[in-house]
């Protein structure tokens, strides 16, 4: 009964206050933000260091960082005296469905953005670009993509990667052996145990499983990219208002610093949970974006 | 469902460029035939004499079987395949574990498979072979000791020729559930048919089609072990026995 009454109350106050305060009316998801005081946040539960649980089950990462930076942007802009977060896990294979059934308002984890998603949901700006390239034991004698003709190499089932590595395969007849394994987790292990010379996968995530190996001394991320992927948060199809607010509020962060500080935080210094330091150096395609906020597709 | 149906993807070349979509299917479908036939062999030479050592008069043979069949039968099966791909490399001697390591994946995917299902289904196959040893009246074994036959003959000649008809239609259970249980060969990365769905559905996007295929595809290899087994079944029974009597 005492909740029913505060949103009675907040109800009331809001149409009384409303009218005044904005002269457009409100659409989509800032009118139900509005109207329900609370905004509901994707995150993901082991992308590290983008977005996963920390030892005391908070959400913590990149990622996440900058989608509280929008949401105190969604805040100030609706001039809420309060706004109720709210979290909720997702994975790889809800996301979607999540994002585009109102379930939650925001994502923003490692999601890539590409041409065939956007059939199904809006991205905002780009907020990290990963290259895909190789995770090999340093003294493996690995340098690039060509020297591994005729070697074992794994990489993770449907990734982008697996795709590239077959077609590279069979166009430049290099005769690799293809593992695939089930998860990253899977393919380094399969990369340690010797059972495969290199490991192929989006350098990001690369520098995420060299930090958890035994001796991450031993291990050297090498070779062209072969493709570039940009990641983005997701938000529902057609919601221009609230596009350009995300939009704008990341662009905000990335041209005035604030992202860069945030990648040093979580990229070149020791993070939660095992105090590892992913040591990945700012890419220049990273640099790209920071100066100039884009919401393209790289495919 | 707004679903876009396209049956004519399997026909279009793959982006490697090396088969048709139908030709992966048929790839992966050659790997689970060939890898659970070749299991189901271990299964049932491994079954078979541990069943035997089971009812053998004799505390040390019986305890081996029993030792054998509570460990493989009560390990999931996915532990047991990580147990041999990922585990046993690294217990055997340096050398032999990098030579093992150093073989083709396919191969090696393969044989840590095909090993894992073989004791898996054969812990299974024993219990029945015991069952049906077990299930003889006892005037068998005694008749035809008190005949002069060694215990060894008397197994060869007069229990495992009956008790093997008996079993049969367990063993068929278990030779069909050989080939779905081959599937988890997909999580050590052997392409095998169901792993082959899962690429299609990563590649075409067309997640109904490939999942249909495949589904037929087990449903035939099973129809036709069935069929081939009923046959057996037929030809072998002993009438006034459990599925004997016509």
């Amino acid at each position: 009964m005492k909740i029913l009454t505060t949103v009675a109350a907040s109800l009331v106050a809001a149409s009384l206050f409303s009218p005044a305060a904005f002269a457009d009316e409100l659409t989509g998801t800032l009118k139900k933000i509005k109207d329900t005081g609370s905004i509901t946040l994707g995150h993901r539960e082991s992308s590290i260091p983008f977005s996963y649980y920390d030892d005391q089950q908070q959400v913590i990462g990149y990622s996440q960082e900058l989608m509280l930076k929008v949401v105190d942007a969604v805040k100030a802009d609706l001039k809420l005296a309060r706004l109720d977060t709210k979290l909720m896990p997702v994975t790889s294979a809800n996301r979607i469905s999540l994002v585009q059934n109102g379930t939650i308002d925001l994502e923003c984890g490692s999601t890539t953005n590409n041409l065939e998603r956007q059939k199904q949901v809006a991205f905002s700006n780009t907020i990290f670009v990963i290259g895909t390239r190789l995770m090999t034991r340093k003294d493996s004698g690995i340098k690039d993509f060509p020297d591994l003709a005729g070697k074992n190499v794994v990489t993770t089932a449907g990734t982008t990667s697996e795709r590239l590595l077959r077609k590279m395969n069979e166009e430049k007849k290099l005769g690799m052996n293809i593992i695939s394994a089930k998860d990253h987790g899977e393919s380094f292990l399969t990369l340690e145990t010797g059972r495969a010379v290199a490991f192929m996968m989006d350098d990001a995530l690369l520098y995420g499983e060299m930090a958890k190996a035994k001796r991450a001394s031993d291990w050297a991320v090498v070779g062209t990219p072969q493709s570039f992927e940009a990641y983005g948060c997701m938000l529902r199809k057609d919601d221009p208002a609230f596009k350009k607010l995300v939009d704008g509020a990341l662009a905000k962060a990335m041209t005035s610093g604030e992202a860069e500080k945030v990648y040093n935080k979580w990229f070149q210094q020791p993070i939660p949970p095992k105090g590892l330091n992913l040591g990945f150096p700012l890419s220049d395609a990273m640099k790209a974006i920071y100066k100039a906020p884009s919401d393209k597709a790289f495919d | 469902m707004a679903y876009n149906w396209n049956w004519s993807i399997f026909l279009s070349d793959t982006p490697a460029g090396d088969a048709t979509y139908l030709g992966w299917l048929f790839t992966g479908l050659q790997w689970t035939v060939t890898l659970s036939l070749s299991a189901w062999l271990i299964a049932l030479s491994v079954g078979s004499l541990f069943g035997v050592l089971r009812t053998v008069p004799n505390r040390g043979l019986a305890l081996l079987g029993t030792t054998y069949v509570e460990i493989f039968r009560n390990v999931p099966l996915l532990v047991q395949l990580f147990i041999w791909y990922f585990v046993l490399p690294e217990l055997l001697p340096r050398e032999l574990g990098d030579a093992f390591k150093q073989l083709n994946p396919l191969l090696q995917q393969f044989l840590a498979a095909m090993v894992c299902l073989g004791l898996f289904t054969g812990a299974r196959v024993s219990e029945q072979v015991r069952s049906g040893i077990n299930s003889l009246p006892r005037g068998q074994k005694n008749a035809a000791l008190a005949l002069g036959l060694t215990l060894p003959q008397a197994y060869r000649y007069v229990m495992l020729p009956m008790a093997f008809r008996i079993i049969i239609p367990p063993l068929t259970s278990e030779f069909l559930n050989i080939f779905k249980n081959s599937a988890v060969a997909t999580t050590i990365g052997l392409i095998e048919l169901s792993r082959q769905a899962q690429q299609l559905v990563d590649y075409t996007a067309q997640p109904y089609e490939a999942f249909i295929a495949v589904t037929v595809m087990y449903l035939l290899i099973n129809v036709t072990v069935m069929f081939l087994m009923r046959r057996v079944e037929v030809n072998a029974r002993v009438p006034g026995y459990i599925g004997g009597s016509r």
